[in-house]
């Protein structure tokens, strides 16, 4: 009998044990931006926040989008649930924001050198298809219980997407103009900002909407280990039967999800347009 | 005067056995046991040759001979796996990444078959990219950019994007792009190939307009032995990776070095490209005039059994010419001189009078036709009915001098 598991447990347990400092270095900076983000979010009345959004969906997804948005966030307010979406919210931003940081340059890497492309793939594989709950045990061992695993857990679960439509939407930029361009002189950083990634920015922001996407989708799992917000109210409702509760807390993110949605993918469609023309 | 691109035994070999490739090479061995043996494939063949600086310098090939592949090593786009690219006399193969980055910005730029437009940036931004990646600030570029989009016809379009325009304007913003950088070098990868015929013929006279003033050193590949001969001072012709001719167009088309070539200039319409001086006889029998009295004209005439002579001075000046039955006249009449019956008001061609010009010339007489030099109206060859009727009428056998 072969034992990984037992291998994996002792190398997360080695590395709790060596990088505890880091840990909590990191711990205590996703605090600060998650409550920073969470902060900014409660301190403004809530139909300001309504009113914010409601206008950045109408700006970039139309009339529709902007009146649904306006509706559902109302209703979520109504149901008494705007505290904890507050919070969702804030955790899936932070955690999207982390997921592309680290996630987009992995990606650029990955379509630049053959050999890290080749490294990648099997890890993000592996990344996607590992069922989530299970980044949850190495996510409290390093950092306890609360919302910081949780956005560990998230950011582990939602950042393949960002890598891999980056590298693919920079692999698709076509030979005869990355020929062109080296023809010219431009250095690889020249390539890479002034004609790869432009080229390659509809893909990279479908890989953001993904990943939103993505992080959103953790929200219940998260909750798990105590990361608060809706995914709190929805795992009450199953552990608890209520059926009510459950879905007050779905409805509750299923409107954060079409909000979320409508208006990443209308960043990504714009782009497209203009290139169309 | 050192040549401005001097391209020295340039090998090409795609794939990994490239050190076994190059020694079968070197053994003689053919592209296709190479490939069968190694399985690199030869791109190009020790390739050496000379282009001189304001030269018009065609590459000709069928389809997979290695033109590309060879443009591409003058500026290591294409890295070569042997031999020397040298610029001005300095080696492009040996430069540093740097500095190869500085020759592409400031000596060669490139023009390319599917244009190679930004499709992101308007006409304006992508003229003006090579000025961008050099650094200079957007006020300046940009002015550069627009006198360069006057000279190639497309004012007014600078806020354009590439997608809007037909492919003959996109290559021109193509063409305006490489322009810009005011490079001394242009390399042009079958930079007409995917426009229409009209559209090519346009864009052709417009290159050869815009080279007249600019005197470029221009490296322009094509598969088209038309545009070839059209645009090209002198054009190599490639098969399976190596330079099998080197010379100017009338040299292909008269004297092509072997069945491969003369397979591929059967094609032509020669008429436009044949000229007087590789037709003419350059030592025809004259009757020079007061030195030869109808006595010795007739006496040259019964050696060479020809009934027309041309009349020269002494310094060979062109007169005219004598017909047979006339010069018996006088000499009958018992005149000492021929000058009464030369006929003075022929048409003559120039060395460089191609052979579609000088059809006229044929219907009208069964005169041979007179080649002088312009500048002072020497007779430099004769061409005779025969030749020019043949050429003329489209036959394949080549006259030799
Ligand atoms: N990247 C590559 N890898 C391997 N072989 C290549 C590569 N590029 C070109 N070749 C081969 O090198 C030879 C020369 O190709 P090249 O593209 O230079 O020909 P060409 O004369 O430009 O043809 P065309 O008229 O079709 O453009 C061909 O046999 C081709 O298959
Ligand atoms: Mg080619």
């Amino acid at each position: 009998m072969i034992r990984i598991g037992k291998y994996i447990e002792q190398f997360i347990n080695w590395l709790t044990h060596n990088f505890n400092p880091f840990f909590k270095m990191v711990k205590a900076g996703v605090e600060t931006m998650v409550d920073g983000v969470v902060g900014l979010f409660t301190f403004l009345p809530f139909y300001v926040v309504i009113a914010l959004v409601a206008l950045l969906a109408w700006r970039r997804a139309g009339w529709g989008i902007g009146v649904v948005t306006a509706l559902g966030l109302s209703l979520i307010y109504a149901m008494g649930y705007w505290a904890p979406t507050m919070e969702t919210l804030s955790l899936i931003l932070v955690s999207a924001f982390i997921a592309l940081i680290i996630g987009i340059p992995l990606g650029i890497w990955a379509a630049r050198s053959k050999t890290a492309g080749r490294i990648m793939r099997p890890l993000l594989d592996f990344m996607q298809t590992m069922p989530a709950f299970v980044y949850l045990i190495p996510a409290v061992l390093f950092f306890g219980l609360g919302k910081v695993p949780g956005v560990f857990a998230t950011i582990i679960f939602a950042m393949p997407p960002a890598v891999r439509l980056t590298t693919l939407g920079i692999s698709q930029v076509p030979d005869d103009i990355v020929e062109a361009t080296r023809s010219f002189g431009a250095t690889p950083r020249q390539l890479l900002f002034k004609v790869e990634l432009p080229l390659a920015l509809p893909t990279i922001l479908a890989g953001v909407n993904q990943t939103i996407m993505m992080s959103l989708s953790m929200v219940v799992v998260s909750a798990m280990i105590a990361a608060g917000g809706l995914g709190e109210i929805v795992l009450k409702g199953i552990t608890q039967l209520k059926i009510g509760l459950g879905f007050e807390g779905g409805i509750a993110v299923v409107i954060l999800a079409i909000i979320l949605d409508r208006i990443t993918q209308s960043f990504g469609k714009k782009k497209l347009k203009k290139n169309a023309k | 005067m050192m040549p401005k691109l001097k391209i020295e035994n340039l090998t090409l070999i795609f794939g990994r056995e490239q050190q076994e490739a190059l020694q079968m090479l070197q053994q003689g061995k053919s592209k296709a046991e190479i490939l069968e043996h190694t399985g690199a494939t030869v791109g190009v063949k020790n390739a050496s040759f000379d282009i001189e600086k304001g030269e018009f310098f065609v590459i000709m090939g069928l389809s997979g001979s290695g033109k590309s592949s060879l443009l591409r090593c003058l500026n290591r786009l294409i890295e070569p796996s042997a031999g020397k690219v040298l610029l001005n006399n300095v080696d492009i193969t040996a430069l540093a990444e740097a500095d190869l980055q500085k020759v592409r910005r400031k000596e060669i730029a490139m023009v390319f078959q599917k244009f190679g437009l930004l499709p992101h940036r308007s006409v304006l931004e992508n003229v003006a990219f090579g000025l961008e990646l050099q650094g200079l600030p957007p006020a300046e570029r940009g002015e550069k950019a627009r006198n360069v989009i006057e000279l190639v016809g497309l004012k007014g379009y600078e806020n354009m994007m590439p997608a809007e325009l037909s492919g003959g304007m996109q290559q021109r913003v193509g063409l305006a792009r490489a322009l810009a950088n005011e490079p001394e070098v242009l390399l042009m990868d079958e930079a007409f190939s995917a426009l229409d015929p009209l559209i090519r013929t346009q864009m052709q006279d417009e290159l050869l307009d815009l080279q007249e003033k600019m005197h470029k050193t221009i490296v322009f590949i094509t598969h088209d032995l038309d545009e070839a001969i059209r645009l090209g001072d002198r054009i190599a012709i490639m098969k399976d990776g190596e330079v099998i001719q080197i010379g100017t167009p009338e040299e292909i088309l008269t004297t092509p070095a072997n069945e491969y070539v003369s397979s591929f200039v059967e094609k032509v319409d020669r008429k436009a490209i044949i000229t007087a001086s590789s037709l003419m006889d350059t030592k025809p029998t004259v009757a020079v005039f007061r030195k030869d009295g109808p006595e010795g004209s007739l006496r040259k005439m019964r050696a060479t059994g020809l009934k027309i002579l041309p009349a020269v001075t002494v310094d060979k000046h062109f007169l005219g010419f004598v017909y047979l039955h006339e010069v018996l006249e006088v000499k009958q009449r018992g005149d000492k001189t021929i000058e009464a019956v030369i006929h003075r008001d022929v048409p003559v061609a120039h060395p460089d009078t191609t052979v579609e010009q000088m059809l006229p010339f044929i219907a009208e007489t069964d005169k041979p036709v007179a080649v002088v030099n312009p500048a002072n109206n020497k007779l430099l060859g004769l061409i005779s009915q025969t030749s020019l009727i043949i050429e003329t009428t489209g036959s394949q056998s080549i006259p030799q001098a």
